[in-house]
């Protein structure tokens, strides 16, 4: 009974997510998510989500309590040891885009409890701390391309590829 | 830097010693009694969570329409110098070991002082501190005295070399003009991958910092550098290590700069009838320095 109920949550809320591919961990449950928030400077991420359930196996990891998945931190653990499957499983549902507008930051401070939710990074550092610093200790891949490619927005403003700095570089002054 | 302020004082007070002593700049008299204005923005940098991207670098240069750099954003061989701001840069990251297996980057800018030694120690006015928390300056008063490179205890601002007759002062102005005036994040904030650097007012990033080391008092020193370091800065640190190890000063006073120059400050419109003098003194001491040997950074080994 539970389960299924679950099961319809994860439904209605894999809609809300960025999902594009077939599904088949069950309902709702995407085997691919394109993440495609900075695309400005760089092509959008095919991120598989399939392959990383399979081998991180808890949900948490990446999904906090939300999914209902036992907590292990033990700071979440005081609230959220029996909170149980949320509405809300994306990333994007509860990590805003633009954490710093002056109404963001508004909500931020009133936010009840006012201490753990009210430091919660807005949705490019989230993907970012939580899959870098995941990498960083499970030896994936860290280099910004390795995960995005750079597309010619990034390229102008990185000034690389073929905005590279004309000028040879001259040895440089020792200090100013 | 300590010896640079020593100096600059020597450099003051032997200009005017037939002078008597008269505290007549409010400046002076306020000196460590300013708790900042209550709504002043400010930016909590974590430095355990930057990975060293360079995208802040980026963003500054984009948006403050900066000149060219020698080298792609990408190219990570800057990171063998212990880089420090510039007029091309009003940013720069560094890389430091801070363990036989641990190296933490910081990114270095304007700390936007609540009671700035930069501005203090301008005769010109150049400088302003905002309501909103930002040290900005107006260039079109500057002289290129360059006192102000030598007050700063961050070693932050640099100076136009390219227009040698009118050299002007440079330096991070807190996306001032085009952001942060209208309530927006600076563009180096924005951009940041990691959200290293967290923006909002200072009082209550002074708490969100504190929380964070409550919360994981086994991953951060026990400090919120910037809290009261010179009295108070609007950008201030978290760190796993020791600041020293990140080539900044743990143990700076938390006195205000102003507090150490206030005894000169009173000359200040003398300084303008000793300028040149002041000058020649000025330029001694930044020939000197060119070697940059006497800036704490460079104590850091690699
Ligand atoms: S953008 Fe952020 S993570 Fe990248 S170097 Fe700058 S502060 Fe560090
Ligand atoms: S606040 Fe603005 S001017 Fe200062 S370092 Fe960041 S991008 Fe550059």
């Amino acid at each position: 009974m539970h389960a299924v109920k679950r099961q319809m949550i994860l439904g209605v809320t894999g809609i809300l997510m960025m999902l594009v591919s077939s599904v088949c961990f069950g309902a709702g449950i995407p085997d691919k998510v394109t993440i495609n928030s900075i695309q400005k400077y760089y092509a959008p991420v095919s991120f598989n989500h399939a392959a990383h359930i399979n081998k991180l196996k808890d949900c948490g990891l990446c999904h906090h309590h939300t999914t209902g998945a036992q907590v292990t931190d033990p700071n979440c653990a005081r609230c959220h040891k029996n909170s149980g499957a949320q509405a809300t499983v994306s990333c994007k549902g509860c990590h805003t885009a633009e954490p710093f507008t002056p109404e963001a930051l508004k909500q931020q401070r009133d936010q009840q409890p006012p201490i753990y939710h009210r430091d919660k990074p807005g949705l490019k550092a989230a993907y970012h701390i939580s899959c870098l610093g995941c990498h960083e200790k499970m030896h994936g891949p860290t280099g910004c391309q390795d995960c995005h490619k750079r597309n010619d927005g990034g390229d102008a403003i990185f000034k690389s590829g073929k905005y590279a700095p004309k000028a040879p570089a001259k040895p440089k002054a020792a200090h100013h | 830097m300590i010896e640079r302020r020593d100096f600059l004082k020597g450099c003051l007070a032997c200009g005017v010693t037939a002078a008597t002593v008269s505290v007549a700049s409010g400046k002076a008299m306020a000196a460590g009694s300013f708790e900042g204005y209550p709504d002043a923005m400010g930016v909590l940098v974590d430095l355990t969570r930057c990975v060293g991207c360079r995208s802040c670098e980026v963003a500054c240069n984009n948006e403050q329409k900066l000149p060219e750099p020698d080298e792609a954003f990408d190219d990570m061989s800057v990171f063998k110098d212990k880089r420090r701001t510039t007029e091309k840069a009003y940013t720069v990251v560094n890389k430091y070991q801070v363990a036989t297996e641990e190296t933490l980057f910081r990114k270095i800018q304007c700390n936007h002082c609540t009671e700035p030694a930069c501005l203090s120690s301008c005769f010109v006015n150049a400088y302003t501190k905002t309501k909103e928390g930002a040290v900005i300056y107006d260039a079109s008063v500057c002289v290129g005295c360059r006192n102000c490179m030598i007050a700063c205890p961050f070693n932050i601002p640099a100076y136009s070399y390219s227009s040698p007759i009118n050299p002007l002062v440079k330096k991070c102005i807190f996306c001032y003009d085009t952001r942060v005036k209208d309530g927006k994040p600076p563009a180096c904030v924005e951009i940041c991958p990691q959200q290293v650097m967290t923006f909002g007012r200072r009082a209550d990033l002074i708490k969100l910092g504190h929380d964070r080391i409550q919360a994981n008092p086994a991953k951060y020193v026990d400090k919120l550098y910037g809290e009261k370091a010179v009295g108070g800065t609007s950008w201030m640190y978290l760190s796993s290590v020791d600041f020293d190890k990140v080539g900044m000063d743990g143990h700076i006073q938390n006195e205000p700069i102003i507090s150490n120059v206030k005894d000169f400050l009173g000359f200040v419109p003398m300084v303008l009838t000793i300028w040149p003098a002041l000058f020649t003194g000025v330029h001694l001491l930044a020939t000197r320095n060119k070697g940059g040997h006497h800036d704490h950074e460079e104590g850091d080994h690699q």
